[in-house]
């Protein structure tokens, strides 16, 4: 399966990274062969394989539910850019 | 055309645990902003989330509940897009392994008895919340909520009407808090509901294009939001029109619902396994036990208070709506035996009125439960009558101790003795020569005008039987 520039620039803009008009091409190329490799495993027999969702073969450790943390606030927003009344500020998100 | 609606449910359920899903931060309600959003809810860099055992524990309470297949492995994915009020750039979820699958729950819409699938139950974490006033054409963020723990239930789509939706609805929210698992406070946002919904010509089998509606906070607004949307779909089809898959917000102002035209572009969530994140693995031992932990279901407990206490299918529904209330009833009636009938009205009527005048919780009335056994002895006992059992109520609920407290400092001891009833009787008769005379004269219905004379001369106290009784003696006795 091939990709186009169509295709890179949606992916690109998903996951809002600035892709210039000259890299469009490259991009496309690269990541159709990552593809690639993708089509190559989908091509082997799998029936009986149980689906690995992490290398590692153990299962997720659990916390007793206490809390645990305390209030760092202010710490947090000394480095934040813009903080205001306890929260953070960020450019107006038009809903 | 004769159309059919086609409704499925997604109900995101606040667990609730102490501390959030992935963090050991507070998730308590109402803290000043960001005071609760530690490292890892707000996806400083070179964190990494541990999860919470409780949560897990609570989603397989809900699974066990409504009779779904607990996976014993379950995976957690990201899921990913960009939004101020999700710092880390995708939300932690689960998408092709839940931990919960199909399952189901009975509704009941007008007699008739619905069994509606549950295709999944998932755990999730939620997002922080956006302030858009008052900071000068910026958006405020406060992150004490990202990371509070979710269970997302997701129905299959067996829902026909919007009733039916709130009778699913109504019976989740039910369930969620006998369980112990969800406080289920709609206004503060611990059980929301997004609900997808489609129409059809009657008889056609496949699906029609569905709008999603989001976030809808109450059992009236749903219902609303739903019946707006069936008639705007059917209108648009119609008319020669085609619905469009997209999300629609309602405005309960203008009762309609509205398109959200700018979330569609971002629907692509590329969801994947989150690497941070090993399988959640359920052993045995953990799902057994906290099977035997499981309380005494609704629709369970509502059977039983019909069987054991001979109660209505009506008044055992309104006892068993939530756990406190009915463990108040079984309480009374353990206090009071023999009496389960008359507790149950005083439950019901003075005791669930008051609740809801001084908008308190049962676990926080001043009228308790061996208070309200008290009263309703005194009732079966005939110390007192009904109507002046009101009074002791209100005056319990306003502090003035218990029952026979009440009855004792206010002279409210029932008249039951039959001289005194007499005395009183002949007394009113002699005030009254003139009713005395029509009554028998033939004007029967001047009876209860004496009762009345009788009840007011000894303020309600005597007891109605009786004075009705040695009334109909006396004047009747008299009349041949």
């Amino acid at each position: 399966m091939a990709l186009n520039r169509t295709d890179v620039e949606r992916i690109a803009h998903l996951a809002r990274l600035e892709v210039g008009e000259q890299e469009l091409a490259a991009y496309a190329e690269t990541l159709s062969r990552i593809l690639g490799l993708i089509e190559q495993m989908n091509a082997i027999d799998t029936d009986g394989i149980a689906p690995m969702a992490h290398p590692l073969d153990a299962g997720l450790r659990l916390r007793a539910d206490e809390v645990t943390e305390r209030d760092q606030r202010e710490r947090f927003q000394a480095i934040a850019p813009s903080a205001q009344a306890g929260l953070y500020l960020v450019p107006k998100v038009i809903e | 055309m004769d159309w059919e609606t086609v409704i499925g449910l997604e109900v995101h359920v606040q667990l609730l645990t102490n501390s959030k899903l992935f963090s050991g931060s507070s998730t308590r309600f109402g803290a000043e902003p960001n005071t609760q959003a530690c490292a890892v809810d707000i996806a400083l860099p070179g964190v990494l989330p541990v999860m919470n055992r409780d949560a897990a524990r609570m989603a397989v309470k809900f699974g066990l509940a409504v009779g779904a297949t607990i996976n014993r492995r379950s995976i957690f994915a990201r899921k990913n897009y960009f939004y101020p009020d999700l710092p880390k750039g995708y939300q932690i979820s689960q998408y092709e392994l839940p931990v919960v699958q199909l399952g189901r729950l009975a509704i009941e819409v007008d007699g008739v008895h619905k069994e509606i699938g549950i295709t999944r139950a998932h755990l999730e974490e939620d997002a922080g919340k956006s302030l858009h006033e008052d900071f000068r054409g910026l958006t405020g963020i406060d992150l004490n909520r990202a990371g509070t723990p979710l269970l997302e239930i997701v129905s299959e789509p067996d829902l026909r009407s919007a009733r039916e939706a709130v009778a699913y609805l109504k019976k989740l929210h039910v369930l969620v808090r006998y369980l112990g698992i969800c406080d289920g406070n709609m206004q503060e946002g611990s059980f929301r509901c997004d609900a997808n919904v489609s129409v059809r010509p009657r008889g056609q089998h496949a699906f029609g294009t569905r709008a999603e509606i989001k976030n809808v906070n109450s059992f009236r607004f749903v219902e609303k939001a739903i019946d707006y949307e069936v008639g705007r779909q059917i209108e648009l089809i119609e008319g020669g029109g085609k619905v469009v898959q997209e999300t629609r917000q309602y405005d309960s102002v203008r009762n309609e619902t509205r398109s959200m035209r700018s979330k569609e572009e971002a629907h692509d969530y590329r969801y994947f396994p989150d690497p941070d994140l090993l399988p959640l693995q359920l052993d045995p031992g953990f799902i057994e036990e906290t099977a035997t932990d499981m309380p005494e279901l609704p629709d369970a407990k509502r059977e039983r208070f019909t069987r054991e206490y001979g109660l209505t299918v009506y008044d055992a529904e309104v006892l068993t709506g939530s756990r406190d209330m009915a463990d108040y009833y079984e309480d009374a009636v353990r206090a009071v035996p023999g009496q389960p009938k008359l507790t149950a009205n005083w439950v019901i009527g003075e005791f669930s009125g008051y609740l809801n005048r001084d908008n308190v919780e049962v676990s926080g009335a001043p009228v308790t439960s061996d208070m309200l056994a008290g009263l309703v002895q005194r009732i079966a006992d005939s110390t007192i009558s009904g109507k002046i059992a009101k009074e002791i109520f209100e005056a319990m609920w306003d502090g003035e101790g218990d029952a026979d407290a009440v009855i004792d400092k206010r002279g409210l001891r029932q008249i039951t003795d039959k001289s005194a009833i007499e005395q009183v009787i002949d007394e009113v008769l002699t005030r009254n020569p003139k009713q005395l005379e029509q009554y028998r004269a033939g004007q029967d219905k001047l009876f209860g005008f004496f009762v009345g004379q009788v009840m007011k001369a000894t303020q309600g106290k005597a007891n109605p039987a009786q004075v009705n009784d040695a009334l109909r003696k006396k004047l009747d006795g008299n009349r041949t």
